[in-house]
């Protein structure tokens, strides 16, 4: 499904990724107090998106299940790890991050089954990414007097994570969790429960004390089992902001701590001085990184008026390089959008772009028969009332502004009520730190998007949530005290 | 004969003005032994919204404004204040029926709060924020920013409460719409003519008088509030219906703390609760 560019005719023989390092089981329990059990609810399956096959039967955790979670975590944090020191604690997440490195590739390969995502991103970003938050938490465990939240830890947290990134986002939750003193019971999403089934085997490897983590599979309903139960001292979500919502109203009279990290329609402005060749990559790597299903896509492109043009030819120029297909394959730049729910949003609202008079240009590309695919997709003439301007896609859908002032472009990036991301383009460094200042967004990109480190705080300004996770900023979420 | 006394009309403080209730209503403060102190305006959801609109103009000029003039500003108030704290001693001791030293402890914390909130407008972000080691070769830099227009049910000490739950969050660049105490409203009016003529723009810190439960669900459930401070609601239910309104737009919720030392060193809480925090990258190369 190579897709052809108008200038050269790329074509790459197959060079798939072997699956056989990965051992996918028929069906799949609980992980709760160190085991694997049944669940005592129904179950579904979790199926491949490239190809629609079924991997595997899932359990569903029911409420009578998720308590049992909280309880083995609440025992777990009362009797072993919150009387712990923080140095033997450490050197468990150590050993988390350890296995997750030598298991790297049956981990990325397994995330590229049943996410759909290029196996280039899993092998070289997901995996390594989620190690490392494992390493750098380990290493706060017993220095946590020295970050100004207190020793304190909450008690049991109850998280749950998305489908974009299944094991990154868990490495999110549980490393700073856990490096805190805290113990967790965590829901992956419903298409994605494979790593975070891999993860718990990770957990029995490490030896990890039983009840410490623990693993419920399910979708909303159980989602809402575990935020809502008593004995869940701390909520951390990554998700929709119609579930942020949701969730915030839920905890509301409690004294349940929460962070959220919601949506967001980022704007990646574009100057005329910018590098242009950078600021393409920039671009393209901003919307099409991970299909789009990225909270911090720069899904809405500010390009100034006068380099326009120039910026659209080059642009679409380099989207027909893409390569779309086999997640598996080595060579493949955009993958399969996770599932046929999320692929029906992104066809309707690329469908509202259509009609309120967007133009929409997308790669000539074959799609598989199977599975489900997007092509990579820009809309041009989009106004800011556009609701493909104002609604978070979530798919490889790019929809492009344009502005004359530096003003007008900080007007535009900021008139959204999300506030999770924004890039900026231009070689002039005073722009640059003006920019960055008046954008009202937890992260600002410059010169460069969609990077992201274990010591750097991410999380969104107004709808796009509150709380920070990563560096030291993200240990607050998971500590009673305060300097 | 005796000379008759120029009573003073106690109004709202809106956008540096002192106007009425929109809806003409007032509704009577007593002291503390049941006589009449004066009529307080009673705020009504009109009056809630424009301060609303006062506060997120003032929203961007007064973030903009560098750390040391906000600084300045907030000492400023603490100037003005020590000057006419013998008619806050006096307002105290009518409002709350105490003793003449302890009115005079309340106002000498109530001044050196504000100095020591003014001495960290320009400290905190060196104390949250963070210069951040990335693997990779990128400037990483973490900087705490203020959330917006903050919404704050004051608590019901009439000054050091109410100083308190507002210096805080104006130091760090918020702009605020508190609800001053029910019982205890003539003071934060007065307040406002301290805070008036101390430089501080207009808009930055708006106050209304009247009910709490009539007023807060309009802020809790305003869209253009990034944050709600629930310091002074006493009633569980109320509380919890607040921040359940407070959920439509995701605002920051600061719960509920009854049992509040107002004399103790406060912290760095009141500050960080309603902050964000910015990461900006860029990459390094030559």
């Amino acid at each position: 499904m190579v897709s052809t560019g108008s200038t050269h005719d790329w074509t790459y023989a197959p060079a798939p990724e072997s699956r056989s390092v990965v051992d996918i089981k028929e069906s799949y329990g609980l992980f709760i107090d160190g085991e694997f059990t049944d669940g005592t609810g129904t179950s579904f399956k979790s199926i491949n998106p490239a190809t629609e096959e079924v991997l595997a039967e899932v359990a569903e955790a029911s409420e009578a299940d998720v308590d049992r979670a909280v309880k083995a975590a609440r025992r777990a944090y009362t009797r072993v790890w919150s009387r712990m020191s923080g140095a033997e604690r450490a050197k468990y997440l150590y050993r988390i991050a350890r296995i997750i490195q030598e298991r790297g590739r049956e981990l990325a390969v397994l995330e590229s089954i049943d996410n759909g995502k290029p196996i280039k991103e899993s092998r070289d970003f997901d995996v390594p990414t989620a190690a490392a938050h494992f390493f750098y938490y380990a290493g706060w465990a017993d220095k946590l007097k020295y970050a100004g939240y207190g020793e304190t830890p909450l008690g049991v947290a109850g998280q749950v994570i998305p489908w974009n990134f299944p094991l990154l986002m868990l490495s999110w939750k549980i490393a700073p969790a856990l490096a805190a003193g805290n113990t967790v019971v965590l829901k992956p999403a419903e298409t994605t429960p494979l790593t975070a089934l891999l993860f718990a085997e990770i957990c029995q490897q490490a030896e990890l004390p039983p009840g410490v983590v623990n693993i419920v599979t399910g979708a909303g309903d159980t989602g809402r089992s575990l935020v809502s139960h008593s004995d869940v001292d701390k909520v951390a979500f990554t998700g929709s902001t119609e579930v942020g919502r949701a969730i915030a109203r839920a905890v509301a009279g409690t004294d349940k701590k929460v962070t959220l990290e919601l949506g967001g329609k980022a704007a990646n402005i574009v100057f005329d001085d910018a590098p242009i060749d950078q600021a393409i990559e920039g671009i393209v790597g901003g919307i099409f990184f991970n299909q789009g299903h990225v909270c911090c896509a720069g899904s809405r492109l500010l390009v100034q008026e006068s380099v326009a043009d120039e910026v659209m030819e080059r642009l679409k120029r380099r989207m027909s390089t893409l390569r779309l297909g086999d997640p598996l394959d080595k060579n493949t730049d955009v993958g399969a959008i996770n599932s046929g729910e999320q692929l029906t949003r992104i066809r309707e609202l690329a469908g509202v772009g259509d009609a309120e008079g967007a133009e929409r240009w997308e790669v000539a590309c074959d799609l598989p028969t199977k599975g489900y695919w997007f092509p990579p997709t820009v809309f041009t003439g989009v106004s800011q009332a556009h609701r493909i301007a104002r609604e978070e896609i979530f798919g490889p859908v790019l929809s492009v502004l344009t502005f004359r002032t530096p003003a007008e472009a900080v007007e535009k990036a900021n008139n959204t009520p999300y506030g999770l991301s924004a890039g900026v383009w231009t070689d002039k460094g005073s722009r640059i730190l003006s920019i960055a200042n008046q954008l009202r967004a937890g992260v600002v990109w410059a010169n460069t998007f969609n990077k992201f480190d274990p010591t750097s705080p991410f999380g969104g300004y107004k709808e796009s949530g509150y709380g920070r996770e990563g560096g030291r900023h993200g240990l607050q979420a998971y500590l009673k005290g305060e300097r | 004969m005796a000379r008759i006394d120029v009573r003073k009309t106690y109004k709202l403080y809106i956008g540096g003005q002192f106007p009425r209730s929109e809806s003409g209503r007032s509704y009577v403060v007593n002291d503390a032994k049941g006589k009449l102190l004066a009529n307080a305006a009673l705020a009504s959801r009109k009056d809630a919204r424009d301060a609303v609109v006062a506060a997120r103009k003032a929203f961007g000029g007064w973030s903009g404004r560098t750390a040391y003039n906000r600084a300045q500003v907030v000492y400023r108030i603490a100037e003005v204040l020590e000057g006419r704290r013998e008619q806050f001693e006096a307002e105290l001791r009518a409002a709350e029926g105490i003793s003449p030293a302890k009115a005079r402890t309340y106002v000498d914390a109530a001044i050196d709060r504000l100095v020591w909130y003014a001495g960290w407008a320009d400290k905190l972000t060196q104390v949250v924020g963070n210069a951040n080691p990335v693997a990779g070769p990128y400037f990483n830099l973490s900087t705490p920013e203020p959330s917006g227009v903050i919404a704050v049910v004051a608590p019901n000490g009439p000054l050091l409460g109410l100083v308190s739950v507002v210096a805080p969050l104006i130091v760090t660049g918020n702009t605020v719409v508190v609800i001053a105490s029910e019982a205890h409203p003539l003071t934060a009016i007065t307040l406002g003519e301290v805070m008036a003529t101390s430089d501080l723009p207009g808009g930055v810190v708006n106050v209304l008088t009247g009910h709490q439960a009539e007023i807060a669900p309009w802020l809790a459930s305003h869209m253009d509030v990034n944050g709600i401070d629930l310091t002074g609601v006493t009633d569980v239910e109320l509380a919890t219906e607040l921040e359940a309104a407070a959920a439509e737009n995701l605002k920051r919720v600061r719960r509920p703390s009854p049992d509040e030392d107002w004399l103790a060193e406060p912290g760095l809480e009141r500050m960080t609760a309603f902050q964000e925090t910015k990461t900006v990258w860029h990459p390094i190369g030559v």
